[in-house]
């Protein structure tokens, strides 16, 4: 009754390509936060979809902890951008590349 | 022949119901890849979010959905819109020139390379195994979010509190980055040290029209124009 998991999977898949093409893209550090983001929650859908595929919950506790992690993740990301901006306003992720290899 | 008119009917619902859903999700990826004012792209992300909660409950993941809402919604885009306003960056995108050419190009190529991949991934059939992960079956008795809670508190306890001691040290993390390197004393002179520190960097109009009639010794030399009286009583707390 309800659409197969594959057309959720493919959706997902989407999700992450457009995440990854806007943090090559992009070079607001803010808006590439945004994009890993979203690759983050294509991930997600994929774990649920897995959950409702292979009747096992566990896609669903592996979604809870990435979300606790998700949210980690941006407020440190969100501290060390607000740090880069407090010494240097305006600045681009080309402009803080001094520890490129 | 009316039970077959309800299938046809309950099917037509799932697939609107996921129609909505995927096009809310990508419309809202669209924008945050596209658009140039970063408060319209983080508005674009709620979307997104909001399909992908719409997806969850589709397929069964009610607590998820809510905690979807809650946490990315709720808090996360606001911490970025917080962001936002807080460092003024809403102004518009920097269209400095590249400094590696073709760049977008081979971002876009490489993307969707990544994206044939998966959707090769999608078409094989024999990735999952089948084997239980031991956190009990999705569809029984109950609901949704006592399944949930009761595997996380019981196979999953472990890793539940090492998010918790995560979350803390992400707090504690971010009030150590955040945080003035050097507490002044208040009053005149913690402001000419905050003035001075936006002088140096190019920092905006505002900050260094302060400093600069105050004369910071970097800049004014030793004392050649108008100004100059006040550097010998500020000058030695700039720097």
């Amino acid at each position: 009754m309800t659409v197969p998991g594959a057309w959720y999977l493919v959706l997902a898949a989407c999700l992450f390509g457009i995440g990854a093409v806007g943090l090559l893209v992009r070079r607001n550090i803010l808006v590439m936060y945004m994009c890993i983001e979203l690759m983050l929650n294509a991930v997600n859908l994929t774990f649920v979809t897995f959950s409702r595929m292979l009747n096992d919950l566990g896609g669903q506790d592996a979604v809870f902890f990435i979300l606790v992690v998700a949210a980690a993740e941006v407020v440190v990301g969100l501290g060390i951008i607000v740090s880069i901006y407090r010494r240097r306003s305006g600045a681009t992720a080309d402009d803080i590349s001094s520890l490129k290899g | 022949m009316s039970l077959l008119a309800v299938t046809h009917l309950a099917s037509a619902s799932a697939w609107a119901v996921y129609a909505v859903g995927a096009l809310m999700a990508l419309a809202g990826a669209g924008g945050v890849v596209l658009q140039r004012n970063p408060v319209h792209c983080a508005l674009a992300l709620v979307t997104t979010i909001f399909g992908i909660a719409l997806l969850f409950i589709d397929q069964g993941a009610d607590f998820l959905a809510a905690v979807q809402v809650i946490v990315y919604a709720g808090a996360i885009v606001i911490l970025f819109l917080f962001v936002i306003m807080l460092l003024g960056v809403d102004r518009k995108e920097q269209r400095a020139p590249e400094k590696l050419k073709g760049l977008i190009p081979v971002a876009i190529l490489v993307g969707v390379v990544a994206l044939a991949e998966l959707l090769v991934l999608v078409r094989v059939h024999y990735w999952a195994t089948g084997s239980k992960a031991g956190a009990g079956a999705l569809n029984g008795p109950g609901e949704n979010v006592q399944k949930l809670g009761q595997s996380i508190f019981t196979a999953y306890l472990l890793p539940f509190e090492m998010t918790s001691a995560l979350l803390v040290i992400a707090v504690v993390a971010a009030v150590v980055l955040v945080r003035r390197p050097s507490p002044a004393p208040p009053g005149h002179e913690h402001r000419t040290v905050v003035g001075g520190r936006g002088t140096a960097r190019s920092g905006p109009a505002p900050a260094r029209a302060t400093v600069a009639e105050r004369g910071t010794p970097t800049e004014r030399g030793s004392g050649a124009s108008g100004g100059a009286e006040q550097s010998g009583s500020t000058g030695e707390v700039v720097r």
